[in-house]
Order: C-alpha cells, then structure tokens, then sequence
C-alpha cells in the first residue's frame, strides 16, 4: 500500500519521534522541527506518540494514493487540494484510490505535517525512521535521501479501516504570523554575557535569517558580547542557543551536530523550538526567560494529550 | 577536579568535569558514562561525553530536573576514575600516505620545514586518545598530536573530503568516515570502515579508545579495499 509521489517540493521527508541512545557516536537526533503540528497530525490520524509522518518544507509536494487511505494535514497552510477541491487544514481526510493531492507553496509558516493511519512504514535505522540527510541516515530509503519524484510512500493497509473523527482543541491551532514570545532557559555561559546584551536579547525583538534550516536557525537582531571566545567542545541539547565571535545567535534544531564550542545563552524549550521553525525569514520574534521546571510543566501537559 | 552541573534546558544537565584538554581527563569521563548508565537507567535518553564535559539527557516525562541534579551530585561525590589498563587494546587504522589521497602533505612539510617521511614516521608514530566524536556519524577527535605537527586548518574547507581521509589540524587528528566538507590537512587515507550502521558497536572508534595510524604500502591499501580515486590538491 503506498501513496505514489509526483513531485516532492522543497524537501519533504519522514520523520518520527527522533534518534536517540546514539548521540555519543556524533549522531544527530532528527524528528520533526515543529513537534507541535507533527504530534497533532499523528492525533488526527489515529496514531500514537512517535508514529512516522511526513514533514514538508515550504510545500510544492503532489501525490497520488494507490489505495484507499486515512491521512491528517496540520501545520503551516500550503492550499492543499484534493483533485482540485479545497482541503481544510488541521484535519483528518481520505483519499480514495486514484486521488491526487496536491499541495501549494505556504504563505505562512513553513512546514506541514501529513500522517497516514498507522504511521507510515520505514525500515528503522539506528532505532529510528527519522531522515538526517546531513548524515545520511533514515528516511523512506534509510539513507537520509528526501522524497523524489517517483518515490513509493509505504503504509500498513489494515490500519486504514479507521474513520475516527477527531476534532482539534481550538487552543492548538496555532496562527503562524503571530509575533511568537519564546521561553528560553538560560544556561551555561549565561552569566558571561554583557550585561547590555541580556537587556536586548529580551527586551528587542529578533528576526530570523534567511540562512537557516534544520540544523539551525539563526537570529537577527541586537549582537550579543560574550566575555568568552570559543570554548572546548561540548555536547549539545535541542534548542541550545550558540552566540559566536560575530555576536549573532544561532538556535540549534534537530539535524544539529552533537558537540560544539561556543558560548551558548541558553536552551529553548523543545514547544519553543516547534513554534520558531515555522518562522520565516524576516518574520519578528521575542524571547522570554522561563525556569526547567516550568518548561518541564509545560512539556509534560503538552505530551499528556497524546 | 571540581565538577559543576550546569543548565542545559529542561531534560538535561552538563557536568563540566575539568576545564582543559587532557588525555587524562579521559578515564573520569568514561567513569561518569558508566555511572550515569547505573543510576539513570531507563530514565537516560543520551550521553554525549567530549572533551572536558558530560551531557547528560533523560527523559523529561519519568524524571524531575531538580531530580536529576540530585543523582548527578550524589554519583560525582563519590565518583573514581577509571584505572589505566595496561592490557587495553590499541585499536589500529591502516593508512595508506601518499600526496595522491593526502594532497596536504606538501603543505604540512612547507608549514612544518619537516620532511614527508619525518611527517608519516610523527604522525604513526604515537598513540592518541579519543577524547569525542561529532562533525558526523563515528567521526572521532583524537589527541595530542606531537607539536611539531601543529598546522591551522584551510582558512577556507574542501567542498567534499573523501571517506577515510587521514588529517590534522591543531594538535588533533581524525579521520572521515564518509565524504562530507572539511577543512583539516590530508595526509593519507584509511581503508578502515569507521561507521557501519549495520555493525553492533555502529563506530568504529570509541570515546576514550587508544588509536595508532599505521602505515601500508599503496598495494596492502587496496587489498584492505581502500578506494585510490585521487584527490586534487586545492
């Protein structure tokens, strides 16, 4: 059972809830950018927490089913069409055999999330599906390659008879042109910023720089002066913000690498992270402080509901 | 020693064990590996030891911050380091020298005014520690290279470095495990496959492991299945 890919856009790949256990052999976590709009297309579509779906970046995706299928679109709206009819985002749908689906480019936002009932089915490599294309792990094909044009999307037929109906709390649906205010917890080298620089870094808004992908996104906006220069290597979490010599943060994503050795403000929480990765390039954005507990609070509400 | 927990976001804390490179610092940090993998169990997700520090990730769902701190302050009062094992084995890559796979030979011996052969009798001729992997899947940061051999990296990197390619930079050596951009010196090139996501231990090279370069003639290079395809120098 498949869903046959026409075009693939940007950069359209599978993603699960990540790679873990293995970030001491320098290997990148992966999983969704936005695992805000990721778990909840999951929901939509019946699965459970860590079911494999489709992350799209930017749109310009068409694909055909070859079966009759269950699917959920959430995250940033890219005009979806069903053979040429309007499709509401943050929903679940079906596609019948034949079906084409069809996606434009987003005008807000920047990924999507599409999920199939039962998770889309992947060889795991290294415990996970999630494609690395930096490392050349994962994906449909297991070697970190995105989707091609021609390209078979695998999915379990007997989970397809589902027809659940589930309707998304109004609360998480989010509007990706809001001014997004993200908690940060400041971290290691926090103290060794200038006193100025932390005045801006929470009191100036930032804009996000076109250079920016799933390793990082870096931020425009005040320069921040650290008191220290590069340090020696060390590990580094999901949503750690790195400050190098040129005074403009970079905030570390999912495909980051594993170690690094600049002086970091802090970390952002991992729904912080989700929001800014729908951010686009010149789209303004604030930075809050916030403690590990109440980002801890606030994960585990957010992972209660799936 | 005087390790200090610092914040590195809600499911994660970073023990900064010392604050200079050292091979020594090797046996506290695998040391500390092990003991978090006793005290955290199930509730570990990641280690990512390097040089001078731990990170240590749990899972945020089973595990309070707070909570964490605690078990991380109780294991490092009483923490030891590993002994020295006299019998432990030194793991050994093939490396096959030649300017046609390590096109920065010339440049070490203009930087360094040694000579090649003096170059590949230094570089094989030490063992060096792992002291992290990162950059990519296995690649390993290995130390102290003598400092006769000490030469800053390419100002500007190689769009593409070929897998098994032997290179310093600084006082570090390493070798790539697969074709990626680089900006380290290349000497030669292993015939060794360093990461294998079919292999049980995945990486060829291990924090904290000991490694020796060894060298092999051009025929000995292919017969271990090492790929000639020469490389230009930039």
């Amino acid at each position: 059972m498949s869903l046959h890919i026409e075009k693939p856009g940007p950069l359209s790949t599978l993603q699960d809830a990540g790679r873990v256990g293995v970030r001491h052999l320098g290997v990148a976590q992966g999983g969704p950018a936005d695992v805000h709009a990721w778990a909840w297309a999951n929901w939509l579509a019946g699965n459970g927490w860590g079911s494999t779906a489709l992350e799209i970046t930017l749109g310009g995706l068409t694909l055909t089913a070859r079966q009759c299928c269950r699917l959920a679109l959430t995250g940033a709206d890219m005009q979806a069409r069903v053979n040429g009819e309007p499709l509401a985002n943050w929903h679940a749908f079906t596609l019948n055999a034949g079906d084409t689906l069809a996606l434009g480019m987003a005008r807000h936002g920047v990924r999507s999330y599409l999920a199939v009932a039962g998770g889309f089915t992947a060889d795991p490599v290294l415990g996970s599906t999630a494609c690395v294309v930096r490392d050349g792990l994962g994906g449909h094909r297991g070697d970190g390659s995105p989707l091609a044009a021609g390209d078979e999307l695998m999915f379990d037929a007997n989970a397809q008879e589902n027809t659940l109906t589930r309707g998304l709390p109004a609360q998480e649906k989010p509007d990706y042109q809001d001014e997004p205010v993200l908690a940060l917890i400041p971290g290691a080298q926090f103290r060794h910023f200038e006193d100025h620089s932390l005045i801006d870094a929470f009191n100036r808004p930032w804009t996000v720089d076109p250079r920016s992908d799933r390793m990082g996104i870096r931020l425009q906006g005040s320069l921040l002066q650290c008191n220290m220069g590069s340090l020696v290597s060390e590990g580094l979490t999901l949503g750690a913000v790195q400050v190098p010599p040129n005074g403009q943060p970079i905030v570390l994503l999912n495909d980051r690498q594993t170690i690094g050795g600049y002086p970091r403000l802090g970390t952002l929480t991992p729904l912080a992270c989700a929001r800014l990765a729908q951010c686009r390039p010149g789209q303004s954005l604030r930075l809050t402080t916030s403690t590990a507990t109440e980002a801890q609070r606030q994960y585990r509400d957010f992972r209660a509901q799936f | 020693m005087n390790p200090r927990l610092e914040n590195a976001g809600l499911d994660a804390w970073l023990v900064r064990l010392f604050d200079d490179i050292d091979e020594a610092n090797m046996n506290w940090i695998a040391a500390l590996v092990k003991e978090c993998e006793r005290t955290f169990g199930k509730h570990l997700v990641d280690l990512v030891p390097s040089y001078t520090t731990l990170l240590v990730q749990f899972d945020p769902l089973r595990l309070d911050h707070g909570e964490a701190r605690r078990l991380l302050q109780t294991l490092l009062a009483t923490l030891t380091p590993l002994e020295d094992d006299p019998q432990a084995t030194v793991k050994a890559l093939p490396v096959w020298y030649h300017p046609s796979v390590g096109p920065d030979l010339a440049r070490v011996e203009r930087h360094t005014g040694l000579s090649t052969r003096r170059v590949i009798e230094l570089h094989s001729g030490h063992t060096y520690r792992v002291f992290a992997l990162g950059f990519a899947p296995g690649f390993a940061f290995m130390g102290t290279l003598p400092a006769e051999l000490d030469i800053p990296r390419h100002a500007s990197p190689r769009s593409r470095v070929p897998a098994g390619s032997v290179a310093i930079a600084g006082r570090q050596t390493a070798a790539y495990p697969r074709a990626t951009p680089g900006g380290w010196n290349l000497l030669g090139r292993t015939p060794a496959r360093l990461f294998d996501p079919a292999s049980r231990s995945l990486s060829l090279l291990q924090v904290g492991d000991r490694v020796r370069f060894e060298p092999v003639s051009r025929a000995e290079f292919e017969r271990l299945g090492g790929d000639t395809t020469p490389m230009e120098a930039p």
